[in-house]
């Protein structure tokens, strides 16, 4: 997935259920089959549940290095970060992915780093989902994009489709979301990068102006 | 109508609103915190009140006074903040103020864990709180079913003057999923002529009170307040069958693992083992009656009860329904561990190998 993130660091950001954790599992597990060294960092504080920790053995297995804060605090509601961050932030050699809690109030983990991020090829990236009642119109939904980049101090170059209804999901739900990342690009100059959709609907959406990113479902409930 | 994504505690509070929630207090704890959070910003906007009170305790008895006063009031919060509320609890029933509690589950005992856990069904539904009350207690299995009963709930605490009950565990709360807002089911409601809103005319004065100096007075009291909930289980008392017709092992459960048994069952039915779920739906009042009814069937050999508690709780329950009929076994987790399909699948195995 060079194309759609093609900077070292992808920082994930988004209104809080918009699926930002699916998609920077699924871009890990993407591009740790290109890169030589990824990392995945949890850098969510706001959300104890449906975080990329539950899936460490699955990334671990295949090559992809997670960081999440130390064991003792995992369970705590903490806002806590860990140490190794610093490896993303520091060594050029890794291509690191930040999965950073919702809202602009989860985005304020990335505020201390931000003078480090600006010397680093970095891109902060906008997660959408149409389906979440917050951020529906494209002007409330870019009133939340502008928090997140005034809380961090960093500028979004990078809006992601990930609009879905979990099982429920069909194309024409992630064509909605399509229009609607159109209109917030339309309006902020900033362009969509890729529209999520799971393998089984990808062809179906080959249409679409931007990139289709094929994923699997990874953050599963008990009962699936 | 077309549906949205919600998380189930945001669901919770929106619901709440829509069902003409005036007043919301509350304190923040894990798993169920997007609740207050998210009444902060909605409910003034809705033209109500939203007070994050100094704790717990102090928010369970704004509870008393508003819903004294004849607005529909809420709190919510989790485990141990619901453990605080109770004394406010027994005083609201006592004095017979409808409003409505949401407890949002994780582990316990005492601080426990901030994961998904049933360990409060015996404070809910045998009253945490002193003296001889009930709370309604409806146990929603999934986000709509929460936003349904939700709503609903403020009715019915109104219908009977009584506090309500939701108890979800934190996986319920703290999930996505799919929902529509399509109408819920409306009751007459008696007007709130005994709220203690100002004099209006009338030539007495209402009280809120639960003391009562006579013994002979509160004993008249609580027989009125028995006659109450003898009516509410008649009238109230909710489950859901799934596959029990001709089922030979059928598993109880409620909250989340009722949602884990569905696809449990799956699992069994296409192995060729006649398996089906009984889902109680409000914990009190229990479907005592339906669940004897089932375990009267000739087809029926045996129960497991399967709960988030470590030795569980409902099981109670279960047999005093059962009443020795049948056997009744158990798996269960606590501490924010949940049963897994596979290990459901198996212990239903286990029992079914057990009495052929």
């Amino acid at each position: 997935m060079a194309v759609v993130c093609p900077h070292r660091i992808s920082i994930i950001t988004g209104h809080y259920g918009t699926g930002k954790t699916e998609f920077a599992v699924n871009l890990a597990l993407s591009m740790v089959q290109t890169h030589s060294r990824v990392m995945l960092a949890d850098l969510d504080i706001v959300n104890p549940y449906f975080r990329s920790r539950e899936k460490r053995e699955l990334l671990e297995a295949a090559g992809v290095e997670l960081i999440t804060s130390s064991p003792a605090c995992s369970d705590a509601d903490v806002p806590s970060l860990p140490a190794e961050l610093l490896a993303i932030l520091q060594n050029r050699d890794i291509t690191g992915i930040l999965d950073i809690g919702g809202d602009p109030v989860g985005a304020r983990v990335l505020a201390r780093f931000r003078p480090r991020l600006l010397e680093e090829d970095h891109q902060l990236i906008y997660v959408l989902n149409a389906n979440r009642p917050e951020v529906r119109e494209a002007e409330a939904a870019i009133r939340y994009l502008r928090g997140i980049e005034s809380t961090t101090g960093l500028t979004c170059t990078g809006i992601v489709n990930n609009t879905h209804l979990c099982g429920e999901t069909t194309p024409g739900e992630i064509r909605k979301g399509a229009a609607l990342a159109a209109d917030v690009s339309r309006r902020t100059g900033i362009p969509v990068l890729c529209h999520v959709a799971e393998e089984r609907f990808a062809a179906a959406l080959s249409d679409l102006p931007d990139p289709v990113f094929p994923i699997t479902i990874r953050m599963k409930k008990p009962w699936e | 109508m077309e549906k949205e994504l919600w998380k189930g505690n945001e669901a919770i509070a929106e619901a709440a609103i829509r069902a003409g929630c005036n007043c919301f207090f509350g304190y923040p704890i894990t798993p169920q915190s997007e609740v207050p959070e998210y009444m902060s910003v909605h409910l003034p906007q809705a033209g109500g009140v939203f007070v994050q009170s100094e704790s717990e305790i102090a928010a369970i008895n704004m509870v008393y006074g508003a819903a004294g006063a004849g607005m529909r009031a809420m709190t919510s919060s989790s485990s141990p903040g619901i453990s605080l509320k109770q004394e406010g609890i027994s005083y609201l029933a006592g004095a017979e103020v409808p409003c409505v509690i949401v407890n949002c589950m994780r582990g316990g005992p005492g601080l426990g864990t901030i994961q998904p856990s049933q360990g409060d069904y015996f404070q809910a539904t045998r009253g945490g709180g002193n003296g001889d009350y009930r709370t309604v207690v409806l146990a929603p299995s999934n986000v709509q079913e929460t936003v349904d009963f939700v709503q609903e709930a403020f009715d019915i605490a109104d219908q009977y003057r009584n506090p309500v009950m939701i108890v979800c565990d934190g996986l319920i709360g703290q999930m996505m999923e799919p929902i529509e807002w399509h109408p819920v089911p409306k009751r007459d409601l008696p007007p709130k002529d005994w709220a203690a809103s100002g004099r209006k005319g009338r030539d007495h004065h209402n009280v809120i009170n639960s003391l009562y100096m006579a013994p002979e007075d509160c004993d008249r009291h609580n027989q009125h307040l028995e006659e109450k909930y003898a009516a509410i289980a008649e009238n109230e008392t909710r489950w859901e069958e799934v596959d029990c017709q001709d089922a030979e092992v059928i598993i109880t459960a409620y909250g989340t693992p009722a949602r884990i048994a569905l696809t449990a069952l799956e699992t069994l039915q296409a192995q060729g083992l006649k398996a089906g779920l009984f889902r109680p739906i409000t914990l009190w009042p229990f479907p005592w009656k339906a669940l004897r009814r089932v375990a009267e069937r000739p087809s029926v050999k045996a129960f497991l009860d399967v709960e988030m508690s470590s030795s569980g709780q409902m099981l109670d329950d279960v047999r005093l329904a059962v009443e020795g009929r049948r056997p009744v076994r158990y798996l269960g987790h606590a501490g924010g561990v949940m049963p897994t399909v596979e290990e459901m699948a198996e212990s239903v195995k286990a029992v079914w190998k057990e009495v052929q």
